[in-house]
């Protein structure tokens, strides 16, 4: 019986070359297909706002570069505030919240993972804790932080800027978010390392320190600048406290001088912030895949 | 005979149902060597975790320097630094340079001075010939200097005694041999230790005692001589001329 696995037995040479039509885009010709391919594509994309019958409204509404000119600079004549004076409130509350986030998310992953039974109610808080933040969208705790703790007229913790109140809640937000990335991180790092840390020696606390969290801090590094971009656009949720920031700023443009060009102006600050770490971000897993495909 | 270092006695570990250690009973005294043969899964690493309280056993108890282990006032952070464990896959630290990974038990665990430590993490990588390398991380040294190095990283701590589990088995063959010269070298230098290991010419070249496990059960033990070449079981017969 001749078995499909048989050598083939005839002399016949194979042909190695790929069918024509495979070979349409190799070389020279591949860039300037890709490059006519990137052209239409972006073309078409574009020209929505030139044949469309709403399509003028649009450009002039939201893409009116003199419009988007006042809104940055603000008007103090007819009482405009600009954009740009928003800035600051933005990168501070960003800035802030992650500094916050990254110390309570480790915290929080170093409480649910620590055996001691001293530790048991604060396990059970911070799973608890966990669970509700992630599951309560940012607006809502936001709105929560922002109207209830001035309710509560509770000494200092009632008489902050809505500013605050804003990083108070991305704060408490995310570092359930970033947590969870942790302790992800912590799970990943290979069993034979706690053994080994353990077998020197070292106490449970100084293995987490040592040796458990250097090497799950930098396996999540990707994923964790991907929660602080998010973090950082969701400071746009504040302005619903009233903070002037660059969303709330754009906001009073429009209402104020019936044109959506500030919007477009908001929007591009928060894509000046958020490209450049999504670029870096990429940057970063390429590298990190390319050295554990080195590695193997 | 001197002094008895570590001592099992009817040590019993289960996983769930399964029984892994079924009263396992012996002595290692200071200077000697032991070595555990078996077959694969016959309980060999479970046996070194237990000693290493890496494990909690389920009956028997284990003694170092005659402090009964199980007792609740022992520290056990305390017992694993007067016991170096190696392991089959090196388990060195990758965001360490060579350097660090010896030095973190002696600065971290035992809190001593870096600067003291340093000197003597150096002179054991020299005593390994590699000196030049202790700034480079683990990932750029080869299978069989990364062993090397997981050994010394555990003689940092000056430990009463090594064990070590199937140390040469994820190496490539061409460097098994620089791992087992270190352990021979040690072993002439008198270091006590308890090597689960594979390498039968090894064990009857350097141990002083030979320990056969199967199925979790201590079937024969005694000196090289008598267990390779006159063994009193069948079950060690068989497992010798399968490993042959
Ligand atoms: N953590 C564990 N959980 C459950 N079963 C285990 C665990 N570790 C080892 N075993 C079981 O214990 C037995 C002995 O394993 P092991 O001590 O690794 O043997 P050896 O080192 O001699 O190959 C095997 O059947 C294995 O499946
Ligand atoms: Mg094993």
């Amino acid at each position: 019986m001749k078995l499909k696995t048989d050598v083939d037995s005839s002399d016949a040479t194979p042909n190695l070359f790929a069918p024509r039509r495979r070979r349409l885009f190799v070389g020279k010709r591949g860039i300037a297909a890709s490059s006519l391919s990137t052209a239409i594509v972006f073309g078409l994309i574009v020209s929505v706002l030139f044949v469309t019958p709403g399509g003028a409204t649009v450009r002039y509404a939201f893409f009116n570069p003199h419009e988007m000119w006042v809104a940055w600079i603000g008007n103090p004549r007819i009482g405009l505030l600009a954009i740009r004076d928003g800035i600051f409130t933005n990168v501070w509350m960003f800035l802030v919240s992650e500094v916050l986030v990254l110390a309570l998310g480790i915290s929080i992953a170093w409480i649910r993972f620590s055996q001691s039974p001293v530790f048991v109610p604060f396990r059970l808080l911070a799973t608890l804790y966990t669970d509700i933040l992630r599951g309560v969208p940012t607006l809502l705790v936001v709105m929560i932080v922002g109207y209830g703790l001035p309710t509560l007229n509770f000494g200092f913790l009632s008489h902050q800027s809505p500013a605050v109140y804003g990083v108070i809640a991305l704060t408490l937000n995310y570092s359930a978010y970033v947590s969870e990335v942790i302790r992800a991180g912590i799970f990943s790092v290979p069993h034979g390392q706690l053994l080994a840390a353990r077998s020197l020696g070292l106490t449970q606390t100084s293995t987490m320190r040592r040796v458990i969290l250097p090497q799950a801090i930098r396996t999540v590094i990707p994923p964790l600048l991907n929660d602080f971009i998010s973090l950082q656009k969701d400071t746009a949720l504040v302005s619903i406290l009233g903070a002037i920031e660059v969303t709330r700023a754009a906001q009073i443009f429009s209402a104020t001088v019936f044109n959506e060009s500030g919007l477009t102006v908001a929007a591009l600050f928060f894509l000046a912030l958020t490209i450049p770490m999504t670029r870096y971000t990429d940057r970063l897993m390429a590298r990190d895949r390319a050295r554990r495909l080195a590695g193997s | 005979m001197s002094e008895v270092v570590l001592e099992l006695d009817g040590v019993v570990k289960r996983f769930a149902d399964n029984e892994v250690l079924r009263g396992v009973s012996l002595k290692l005294h200071r200077h000697e060597v032991a070595c555990l043969i078996g077959a694969s899964g016959s309980g060999k690493s479970t046996l070194l975790r237990c000693a290493n309280l890496l494990e909690t056993i389920d009956g028997g108890s284990i003694s170092l320097f005659g402090q009964p282990l199980g007792d609740r006032r022992i520290d056990p952070d305390l017992v694993r630094r007067h016991m170096g464990m190696v392991f089959q896959s090196f388990n060195l630290f990758p965001h360490l340079s060579v350097i660090d990974n010896i030095l973190l038990g002696p600065v971290y665990a035992l809190k001593r001075k870096r600067a003291d430590a340093y000197d003597e993490a150096l002179a054991l990588l020299d005593r390994i010939g590699l000196r030049d390398r202790a700034d480079e991380y683990p990932e750029r040294l080869s299978g069989g200097q990364q062993q090397r190095v997981a050994i010394v990283r555990s003689l940092a701590m000056q430990p009463s005694l090594l064990l070590l589990d199937e140390v040469t088995s994820a190496l490539d063959p061409t460097l098994v041999g620089e791992v087992l010269d270190l352990l021979t070298d040690l072993a002439h230098n008198g270091t006590t230790m308890l090597i689960a290991t594979h390498e039968m010419n090894f064990a009857r070249d350097v141990a002083q005692q030979i320990v056969f496990l199967e199925k979790g059960v201590l079937v024969e033990q005694g000196a090289p001589d008598q267990v390779f070449n006159h063994p009193r079981e069948e079950a060690t017969r068989k497992f010798l001329e399968r490993v042959r």
